[in-house]
C-alpha cells in the first residue's frame, strides 16, 4: 500500500492490481448501467464495487465497512478537504450519502434530495419535498438518507410520505402517504430496498403512534405487506399489552434494517414502548417494542424476535443497525447478529433462529444484571422510573443510539460510538393520550446542573460522562480498546480494508484512528458537530471519505 | 436508591430543592415571579410566599389558580402557565416553606458594600457591575437570584460544590509552568481558560503534563473573620444587587 500511495500516475490511477480490477469493474458497470442504473443484483454484490456506496450501511450486512484501501494508516495524515457542500438548512444534517458511478445523492434536511458531482461537489439538481406543517418530530426535522433501485431514488419524509425520484432528472415518480403526520407519524430513516420492494417504517413513538414496517412496490409505491411492530388484535403478542394500550404503543422505526439473502430475512430494530417512561397503562412485555424482528422479506412474516428491554420505561429504543457477521462461536461458525444496544448491553444472537448467545454490558449498566437462560434480562429491584426520579445507567440518550456502529471483517471487531459513565434521573409522570401531543410519560433528566449542554463550551469531567469509540470483541464482549473524547458523540463509524476507522463527535472534529489499536492518526476541526455516519467512495482511482459536520457535507481525499 | 441518594447532597448544598417538580418550579419562579416577589417571596407587603402567607389562597389549587389567572385589579398579572407548570411553582413555594429557613438578618447595604470591597476582599474573586475579578461568579444580580438565607450560608458555611460554569482549572505544561484560571471549555485536544491576569489562554492538551478541573470551591468560611453585624451588612448589600442599576 505504501508503494501504491507513492506512485499515482497523472490521472490519479494507483498502480495496484486490486485498484486496476476495481477500475475495470467500474467501467464495465458504467457501460451496462444505461438500462437500469442499479439492479438488485448490484445491491447484493455492493461489496464488490467499493468505489460506490449503494445503500445506507454500504452493504446489506450493516457493516459500514469498505474494501477501499488507498488511504492507509501511513498516508492518512495527508488527508485534506477537497470540497464542502453547505446545506441551506439549519436542521441537523444526519444523512449518509449514496454514491453511484460518480454521482453523490444526499438529503438536505428536512427533505431536499440533492444530486452532486462527487468529484467537485457541484449540484446537478435538487428535488424538494415540502412537508406538511402538521408534521411532528420529537427529535429534529431530520433525514438519514436514501435508497436506490434501477433509476429510482427513494426518500422517506418527515410528514409520513415515501417518494420515488428519478436519479437522472430529479423528477418525481410517485409519492405515497403512509400515515397521518398530525398523529406524529414521520419517516426519518433511509429506506431499504430488497428485490423489487422498498421497506420503511415510521417514527413517532413519542406521540403515541402504533408503529409498523411496510414494503412498497418500487415501481408503483403500492403497499405489498405490513408488519405491525405493536401487536394488536389477532396478532401474536397481543397479550403483552394490557387493555387498549396497543393502540398507542409506539414501536418506532428510526434506522435502516439489514438483509441476509441466504435466509431472505430482513432484520430491524424497533423503538421504545409508549408512553416512554410510564408503563402503568401498558402492563406486559409490550411486543415488539425495544426488540429486533426478523421478517421474511417477501411477505413481512415474522420469523423470530428478541426483546432487548421487556416493558421498557427508559426510552431504550432498539434504534441500532443490525450487524450481520459470521463468527466462530464455541468451536463452530455461527451466522450471528451483533447488537450493541441503547440499553447498555452488547448482544450476540443467532440470526437464523434468534437464539440468545450472549449479552454483556459494554458501559456501566444499573437497570439489569445478567440474563436468564432464554436471554431475558434480570431487572434490578428499584431501578424504575418514579415520580421523584431514579438514577439509572445508562441515561436517557442511551449507551449508544441511532449513530451507526461498524464491523471490520479484517479485525473481527465491532466498533461502537458510546456514551460512557452516563446516567439520567428517570422521572415518571401521569400521561393521557391526546392525538399529536407529546406522549412521553415523564422525562429522563440530566444529573448535573450543566445538563446536556455540550459542544460549544464543554465543562464536564470524565466521571460525569464522556463519548468514546469502543472496539468490542464479539467473542468475549470485552473492550479491545477505547478511544476517549471529552464530549459525547452522535457520530457513526466507518472502517476500511486498510484498517482505518473514521468517526467524529460533538466536539466538531472528524478523525481517523488505527482500527487495530485505537491510536489517533489524523483529525480535522470541521467546526460543527459530526452527527452522521461517514462513508467512502472512489472516482478515477482517487478515494474520498465524506461526512456531515454542522450543516455541511465534507469530502476528503489525499493531498496530491 | 443508594445511587439516587448519593446524587442529592450537591443539590441541597446549592440551595436547590430535592423534588424534581420543585426544581422546575424554582426555574419558573426565578424566571418571572422574583421580579416582584423577590427570591425570598417576601417583597410584596402582606405576602410572604416562602412562609405560606398568602392573602387570598390557602390550598395548592387556589394558589395555582392565582398563578395562572392573576388577581384582577391588583399588580398580580395572569401568568402564561399550564396547570402542570403552576403546580410546580406551588411545589417550589411549599419547598421554601418546608426548608425551615427563617428570614436572615440583613444589615445596611452601604456598610455591607464597604466590607465587601474592603476587609472581606470579596472583589479578589467576585465582580459586581464591572468592578472586581472575573475568576469567580459575577454577583451583579445575585440579589434577584438568591435568597438572603442562601447568601448568608454561602458566606459562613460555603458548600464545596460549585456550579459547572464556575469551575476552575489548573494546567501544568511539560516544562512545569502552572496556570490556574476559570475553565471556559475543554475537549479532547484543548483547554481554554481565563487566567489570574484575566487573559484568555488556550493550551493544547498534548503540551500539558497535567489538567486538573476543580469541581469544588476553595472558598473558606468567613465565620470569625467578619463580625455577625458585618456579615449581616454584606448580606444586605448582596440582596440589594438586582442587576443593571
Amino acid at each position: 500500500m505504501k508503494i501504491a500511495a507513492k506512485r499515482p500516475d497523472q490521472s490519479g490511477v494507483v498502480h495496484n492490481s486490486m485498484m486496476r480490477r476495481i477500475l475495470w469493474l467500474t467501467l464495465l458497470l458504467m457501460g451496462t448501467s444505461l438500462q437500469a442504473q442499479v439492479s438488485f443484483d448490484r445491491l447484493l454484490r455492493a461489496d464488490g464495487e467499493p468505489q460506490n456506496w449503494l445503500m445506507y450501511s454500504g452493504t446489506f450486512k450493516g457493516h459500514r465497512y469498505s474494501d477501499l484501501r488507498q488511504i492507509t494508516p501511513d498516508n492518512v495524515r495527508n488527508l485534506e478537504p477537497k470540497w464542502v457542500f453547505q446545506a441551506r438548512s439549519l436542521e441537523k444534517f444526519e444523512a449518509t450519502p449514496l454514491v453511484v458511478d460518480g454521482v453523490l445523492y444526499t438529503v438536505q434536511p428536512p427533505n431536499d434530495l440533492v444530486a452532486l458531482d462527487a468529484q467537485s461537489g457541484r449540484i446537478y439538481w435538487v428535488y424538494s419535498h415540502r412537508p406538511s406543517q402538521l408534521a411532528r418530530l420529537c427529535c429534529g426535522r431530520v433525514n438519514r438518507g436514501l435508497a436506490i433501485l434501477g433509476d429510482s431514488l427513494f426518500m422517506g419524509t418527515i410528514d409520513g410520505h415515501l417518494v420515488a425520484v428519478n436519479a437522472r432528472s430529479g423528477r418525481l415518480l410517485w409519492d405515497v402517504a403512509l400515515a397521518r403526520p398530525e398523529a406524529g407519524y414521520s419517516l426519518t430513516l433511509a429506506p431499504l430496498v430488497v428485490k423489487d420492494k422498498v421497506i420503511v417504517g415510521p417514527a413517532g413513538g413519542e406521540y403515541g403512534i402504533r408503529g409498523f414496517l411496510a414494503a412498497y412496490d418500487a415501481k408503483t409505491g403500492k403497499e405489498v405487506w405490513r408488519f405491525n411492530t405493536v401487536a394488536g388484535p389477532g396478532e401474536a403478542g397481543r397479550d403483552t399489552w394490557g387493555g387498549d394500550s396497543w393502540k398507542t404503543g409506539g414501536g418506532s422505526i428510526w434506522v435502516t434494517g439489514s438483509y441476509d439473502p441466504e435466509s431472505n430475512l430482513t432484520y430491524w430494530g424497533v423503538g421504545n414502548a409508549g408512553p416512554d417512561r410510564n408503563g402503568d397503562s401498558r402492563p406486559g412485555d409490550n411486543l415488539y417494542t425495544a426488540s429486533v424482528v426478523a421478517l421474511d422479506a417477501d411477505t413481512g412474516t415474522l420469523k423470530w424476535h428478541y426483546q432487548f428491554s421487556p416493558h421498557d420505561e427508559f426510552d431504550q429504543d432498539a434504534t441500532q443497525i443490525a450487524v450481520l457477521a459470521d463468527i466462530r462461536w464455541e468451536g463452530r461458525t455461527r451466522k450471528a447478529l451483533l447488537w450493541a444496544n441503547r440499553n447498555g448491553f452488547f448482544y450476540v444472537l443467532d440470526r437464523t433462529t434468534g437464539e440468545f448467545l450472549s449479552g454483556k454490558p459494554f458501559v456501566r449498566v444499573t437497570w439489569a444484571e445478567g440474563f436468564d437462560a432464554k436471554g431475558r434480562p434480570n431487572r434490578v429491584p428499584g431501578q424504575e422510573a418514579t415520580p421523584a426520579g431514579t438514577l439509572v445507567y445508562p441515561g436517557n440518550q442511551g449507551a449508544t443510539n441511532w449513530y451507526n456502529p461498524s464491523f471490520s471483517p479484517r479485525t473481527g471487531l465491532l466498533y461502537v460510538p458510546a456514551w460512557v459513565n452516563y446516567a439520567s434521573l428517570f422521572i415518571k409522570r401521569p400521561q393521557t393520550y391526546v392525538e399529536g401531543q407529546y406522549f412521553g410519560g415523564g422525562e429522563g433528566r440530566a444529573t448535573d446542573a450543566q445538563g446536556l449542554r455540550t459542544g460549544t463550551n464543554n465543562l464536564r469531567t470524565e466521571d460525569e460522562g464522556y463519548g468514546a469509540i469502543l472496539a468490542i470483541d464479539p467473542l468475549t464482549g470485552q473492550r479491545k480498546w477505547e478511544y476517549k473524547m471529552v464530549d459525547f458523540t452522535d457520530a457513526g463509524i466507518l472502517t476500511t480494508a486498510s484498517d482505518l476507522l473514521f468517526s467524529g463527535g460533538r466536539e466538531g472534529d472528524f478523525y481517523a484512528l488505527n482500527a487495530r489499536t485505537g491510536a489517533l492518526l489524523w483529525r480535522f476541526a470541521a467546526g460543527g458537530q459530526v452527527q452522521s455516519g461517514p462513508m467512502t467512495y472512489s472516482i478515477g482511482g482517487r478515494q474520498y471519505v465524506a461526512v456531515n459536520a454542522g450543516n455541511s457535507l465534507y469530502a476528503f481525499a489525499l493531498r496530491q | 436508591m443508594v445511587i439516587a441518594a448519593l446524587a442529592r447532597p450537591s443539590l441541597v448544598a446549592q440551595g436547590l430543592p430535592a423534588s424534581v417538580d420543585a426544581q422546575d418550579g424554582q426555574r419558573l419562579y426565578l424566571g418571572a415571579c422574583t421580579n416582584c416577589h423577590g427570591p425570598d417571596g417576601a417583597s410584596v407587603p402582606g405576602v410572604d410566599l416562602a412562609h405560606g402567607q398568602f392573602r387570598r389562597a390557602t390550598s395548592d389549587d387556589e394558589i395555582a389558580e392565582i398563578i395562572r389567572r392573576g388577581i384582577p385589579g391588583t399588580a398580580m398579572p395572569p401568568g402564561n402557565y399550564s396547570t402542570t407548570q403552576a403546580a410546580r411553582i406551588v411545589a417550589y413555594l411549599r419547598f421554601l416553606a418546608a426548608s425551615g429557613q427563617t428570614t436572615t438578618a440583613t444589615g445596611d447595604p452601604a456598610r455591607g458594600r464597604a466590607v465587601f470591597e474592603g476587609k472581606g476582599q470579596c472583589l479578589s474573586c467576585h465582580q459586581v457591575r464591572g468592578n472586581g475579578s472575573q475568576l469567580g461568579p459575577d454577583l451583579s444580580d445575585v440579589g434577584r437570584l438568591r435568597r438572603a438565607a442562601d447568601l448568608e450560608r454561602a458566606i459562613v458555611d460555603p458548600g464545596k460544590d460549585v456550579l459547572p460554569q464556575n469551575r476552575m482549572v489548573n494546567v501544568v505544561t511539560r516544562d512545569g509552568t502552572t496556570t490556574k484560571g476559570r475553565l471556559l471549555h475543554h475537549d479532547t485536544f484543548t483547554v481554554l481558560l481565563l487566567d489570574a491576569h484575566e487573559q484568555l489562554r488556550a493550551f493544547a492538551k498534548s503540551d500539558l503534563r497535567d489538567v486538573a478541573i476543580l469541581k469544588t470551591s476553595t472558598k473558606t468560611s468567613y465565620r470569625g473573620k467578619l463580625t455577625p453585624q458585618e456579615i449581616a451588612d454584606v448580606v444586605g448589600y448582596l440582596v440589594s444587587l438586582k442587576g443593571a442599576p
